[in-house]
């Protein structure tokens, strides 16, 4: 039911609102609207019980093991949430002088040099508001830098062929022109395909690195030394951070610029899809374009760097400071870790991917790179089911909602067929992953004894399968009841 | 396996073409719908726009994919099938009737020696698929 | 160890059923001398004890200031529910609803804020919504520029008198696909955009037009002229709005002839807190022959296998994860957790709730603005405001501006760097939270700062720019 049908015209929740309405006489009359907005007239409880009902309708980390692939679902301290929204935070205006923002700006300030260290970069800027945000600026700083040197023949990124999606649709934006790279059996990036590829056109290459099939890139500096030989620049796309974190810096590796996702390694919250953070970092060339706010400090006091002091700028990506609250979550966050805790981040993840991959191995399952070390995730592949069972990741991915798991992530990376991208996190529990091989291997009984139950899955949850090409064809985007 | 008259002729790219005079209609190859799934959306060209061989001309979309239509010959458009708006599925159910995307008038029959047969492109699926 | 739930024993048995001795062994396939030591710049670790103590100290330090800014972030009431079922976990820590059977929630949140907002613009479609305002219009040009297939020159006029910082971030987002941003003035007198100031593009490739309303100066635009003018020549419209404030002004849909292309602004008023500038979110809605060409997530409804109405990602043709070099945006979320406490703040503060909070902001802002005005204070601009104005002062702004932070009071934002012609000129904003007491203060505070820092001279009553 939606909350209009609860609505009843005249009914309000009149504490939440002023009394009257105020004299709008000296407007233009052409200029007013002429009928109340269709919105719902609710009692402020059926709004609470009609939202929380809703709020049970979902899978989330809080209430179950969340193993998506490339999103990092780990635990999201409820003290980073807490301390992030004190009033005194949540009441302070962007435009507030700096006088009144010192307390504010010390977060911020030692949040960028804490993403320094762990990436080792020269300087980072906090502002983008999303992953995509952030491969955004990094690849316009590319841009800049070429076209600040008048080297305007370089027209081309790079990205392997393994990319996520966003990579080409970034590059595409900034105006570049994409070849992709080919990945070799070891999930490897091609390196004799990449030296043919290099040349005066290449702006750069777009990298994840463990690359987006679970694995760490081994020649990376090699990869390094070629691009960088053929004059050009290095991005790092976050994704998989939580793989190394304070393990090895995406700095050492020979990147330019990088961008961190906030709502994977540092915890802050995925909402139900946003708001993000994607803050960038940068190597000394690099410096001069990142985008504005940013904040500096002089003798214990803080102060904004806006374009003013950064003329070369790439410029600004939001009206104010980027997803402001959720930097707080993440600076908190990284407070709760310390230097150690970072460090511990990359290690359990990881010995949580190998266990579960060791396994799911163990129990018969094929990988899709099974000579190689999980990094904190890999790849199952359900080929050999799909053609002797006939069912597909699909069918596993729907089951796993009725054994109460939320499915790792289906049919990405595009390279391997009928894959589950299993990403667990470190903090999970080892009898959580265990719960979890015990689903897997009863499924796959069950797609032996009555693959049915399978495709005909999920059976518990509040709907079955969605009819997808009716969503599509026919498309209902709002509800146009009254 | 997917049908493929004798009577068109077909692109690398999974487009067919079915010429009358110097005039071309074309759609995609029902091994390309079949490949693509449920089609929720068609977009067709205007009619007089010009395409170059290679040019997009067109945009075929299901729920998992949007693919590019690629122009196979030089002409300008005489006519586009407008009734895809309102029934995307006729692509799925008669790809080579019903589901015609657009009439060329073309500029240059020469370029029909580059297509291929029934047989080749039949050939170049198994393949493909391969 | 902090957020990690492993016993040694458990260490033990993973590692031997890995078959390796320790875990720094799984990082065996980097290379060596990749391999760091300490992070110098990250401090030890703080229990949440300690970090809770050092945020209320931070929170404590930067105070609680009177603030009359708007400039585009507003601080309106938000019942406490909104905020309270927003950070419950199942929305807090749910991810984007890949899993459509195990989202329903999150999804049906999203219909139900698209068909909100649809109404509240009067337009057809919404998406999911988009980073902030000014991203959000960034967007919104380049989907005007697929979605005007008629036009060739990707030239867009923006008009001056939007927020400069939605400019900036326009800027920064499409100039390098040859885009071409043209900047549009504004009358002096009236602060408005005269449709006149367009005439002079007439007859010629225009892709779209951009149209702000209330403005910057919180002044009311002529958008039905404007509107049909753009129409008239081609040209997309694309509207930038205060959703709370068209719960009382006409909205998008209904601005000239036949309504604009996009609507789009920042939903910030809607329930989500100032909080130094985000999380906010940037909405978006169009008419439905354009849907195709929107960025970012759009949910449908439609039914499952029994039949049952349920929720699913779709049109997801368009984006990046399967159109890649081709898709409408790079954007892959949404501010899903804003949306869901925007929607649920829309449930219940109702049509007629938003349209008094409106009301009233408009109303206390007149006040204080008749307050306000005196021999060294001047109303800027002639033509109606709304719940927002351009004061012009005869003294240094910046000094005033001082002298009122220091007791504690935010009077404004300084137009002078974004706009040189405005020397001494404050935006300044009173919504509904402001009380008579507050107004009083603020006059008073201000005719004090004013006695110490007027010039020698009488305001010029000039309006020139």
């Amino acid at each position: 039911m939606l909350i209009f049908e609860h609505s009843r015209p005249g009914r309000e929740a009149t504490a939440q609102s002023p009394a009257t309405m105020a004299d709008l006489s000296d407007l233009p009359a052409n200029q007013l609207r002429s009928e109340k907005p269709g919105l719902p007239e609710v009692s402020e409880l059926q709004a609470v019980r009609h939202y929380t009902r809703l709020s049970q309708k979902n899978f989330s980390i809080d209430t179950n093991f969340y193993p998506l692939g490339s999103c990092t679902m780990k635990y999201n301290p409820r003290g980073c949430n807490t301390y992030a929204m004190l009033p005194g935070l949540l009441a302070r205006h962007p435009y507030a002088p700096e006088s009144a923002s010192q307390g504010y700006m010390a977060c911020l300030y030692e949040l960028q040099e804490m993403l320094k260290d762990v990436t080792g970069m020269k300087s980072v800027s906090l502002t983008p508001a999303a992953g995509a945000q952030g491969e955004f600026a990094g690849v316009a700083m590319i841009r800049a830098y070429h076209d600040a040197r008048n080297d305007t023949a370089r027209t081309e990124i790079l990205v392997p062929d393994a990319a996520h999606g966003t990579n080409p649709a970034t590059a595409n934006m900034c105006g570049y022109e994409v070849r992709e790279i080919p990945t070799n059996k070891e999930g490897d990036v091609d390196i004799e395909a990449l030296k043919a590829a290099v040349g005066p056109q290449t702006a750069g290459i777009m990298l994840t690195n463990p690359s987006t099939l679970g694995v760490f890139e081994r020649k990376i500096e090699e990869i390094a030394k070629t691009v960088h030989q053929a004059g050009g620049l290095l991005y790092y796309d976050g994704a998989n951070l939580n793989a190394i974190l304070g393990k090895v810096r995406p700095g050492d590796m020979g990147f330019d610029v990088i961008h961190m996702n906030l709502h994977k390694t540092f915890s802050t919250p995925h909402g139900g899809g946003g708001p993000g953070a994607g803050p960038v970092g940068v190597s000394e060339r690099l410096a001069p374009f990142l985008p504005v706010p940013m904040v500096g400090e002089n003798n214990g006091h803080y102060f904004w760097i806006t374009e003013k002091d950064k003329p070369q700028s790439i410029g600004r990506m939001s009206a104010f400071m980027g997803n402001a609250g959720v930097l707080l979550r993440a600076y908190i966050y990284a407070r709760m870790l310390g230097r150690e805790g970072m460090q511990r981040v990359a290690e359990y993840a990881t010995l949580n991917a190998n266990y579960l991959l060791a396994r799911l191995r163990e129990a018969g399952f094929d990988l899709a790179f099974p000579k190689r070390r999980a990094t904190h995730e890999f790849i199952v592949t359900l080929k050999k089911q799909k053609k002797e069972l006939d069912v597909t990741a699909m069918d596993f991915a729907k089951r796993l909602l009725d054994y109460g798991y939320h499915a790792p992530t289906t049919y990405f990376p595009l390279l391997v067929p009928e894959c589950l991208l299993i990403e667990p996190t470190e903090s999970e529990a080892k009898e959580d992953l265990d719960g979890f091989v015990e689903a897997m291997v009863k499924i796959h009984e069950e797609a032996k004894d009555n693959a049915e139950l399978l495709k005909e899955a999920p059976h518990t949850q509040p709907v079955r399968r969605l009819d997808d090409v009716r969503a599509a064809r026919e498309l209902d985007l709002a509800w146009t009841g009254s | 396996m997917s049908d493929v008259p004798s009577d068109l002729k077909y692109t690398k790219s999974h487009e067919w073409i079915r010429v009358e005079g110097d005039e071309a209609t074309i759609g995609i190859t029902d091994h390309a719908q079949d490949q693509l799934g449920d089609m929720v959306f068609v977009e067709v060209p205007e009619v007089g726009a010009a395409f170059d061989v290679g040019d997009a001309c067109a945009v075929v979309e299901s729920v998992k994919a949007a693919s590019d239509v690629y122009s196979p010959l030089t002409g300008e458009v005489i006519e586009s099938n407008e009734a895809l708006a309102d029934s995307p599925e006729s692509v799925n159910q008669d790809a080579y009737g019903d589901g015609w995307i657009m009439k060329l008038k073309l500029s240059d029959p020469e370029e029909l020696e580059e297509l291929l047969d029934a047989d080749a492109y039949a050939e170049f699926c198994e393949n493909e698929d391969h | 160890m902090p957020f990690i739930p492993h016993t040694e024993g458990e260490v033990a048995a993973m590692l031997d059923a890995i078959g390796v001795d320790t875990i720094e062994n799984l990082f065996d396939e980097i290379p060596q001398s990749l391999r760091i030591g300490k992070l110098n710049a990250v401090p030890e670790a703080m229990s949440e004890m300690e970090i809770g103590r050092l945020m209320m100290q931070r929170a404590e330090q930067d105070g609680h200031p009177l603030n009359f800014i708007g400039a585009g972030a507003y601080e309106h009431h938000i019942p406490a529910a909104v905020w309270e079922i927003t950070t419950r976990g199942e929305f807090y820590s749910a991810y984007t609803p890949y899993q459509a059977e195990a989202s329903q929630g999150t999804l049906q949140v999203i219909y139900e804020y698209q068909t909100m907002m649809t109404r509240l613009m009067a337009m057809d479609v919404s998406n999911a919504s988009l980073y902030d305002g000014a991203s959000g219009l960034a967007e919104a040009v380049l989907m005007a520029v697929r979605a005007n297939r008629k036009s060739k020159s990707k030239k867009i006029l923006v008009p001056r008198a939007l927020h400069p910082n939605y400019r900036k971030t326009t800027y920064s987002i499409v100039h390098n696909q040859g885009i071409e941003l043209i900047e549009v003035p504004y009358d002096a007198a009236g602060g408005h955009t005269p449709v006149e100031a367009l005439k002079e593009y007439e007859g010629q490739d225009i892709t779209a037009v951009v149209i702000a309303q209330p403005n910057f100066f919180g002044v009311l635009e002529d958008v039905d002229d404007l509107t049909n003018w753009a129409q008239n020549n081609g040209a997309l419209t694309i509207a930038v709005v205060n959703p709370l404030v068209m719960s009382v002004l006409k909205p998008p849909g209904q601005w000239g002839d036949n309504g604009v292309d996009i609507a789009c602004g920042e939903g910030q008023p809607l329930g989500v807190p100032l909080s130094s500038g985000g999380p906010y979110y940037g909405f978006m809605c169009a008419k439905q022959a354009h849907v195709r060409q929107m960025p970012g997530r759009i949910v449908g409804r439609t039914v499952d296998r029994d039949g049952r109405i349920g929720y699913t990602l779709t049109l997801q043709a368009r984006e990046q994860h399967i159109r890649r070099t081709k898709a409408t945006s790079n954007i892959c979320t949404n501010q899903g957790l804003a949306v869901t406490a925007s929607t649920i703040f829309m449930s219940i503060v109702g049509g007629a709730g938003l349209q008094r909070m409106a009301s009233q902001s408009h109303a206390n802002t007149v006040s204080l603005i008749n307050q306000l005005s005196g021999e060294h204070v001047k109303p800027r601009f002639s033509r109606p405001c709304f719940h927002e104005a351009v004061l012009t002062l005869d003294a240094s702004l910046d000094a005033v501006m001082q002298d009122l932070a220091s007791q504690n009071l935010l009077p404004g934002f300084a137009l002078q760097d974004d706009y040189p012609e405005l020397e001494n000129s404050l935006l300044v904003c009173a919504t509904e939270t402001k009380t008579g007491q507050d107004l009083a203060r603020y006059a008073e505070l201000l005719g004090q700062a004013i006695a110490t820092h007027a010039s020698s001279g009488v305001l010029s009553q000039s309006h020139g720019a």
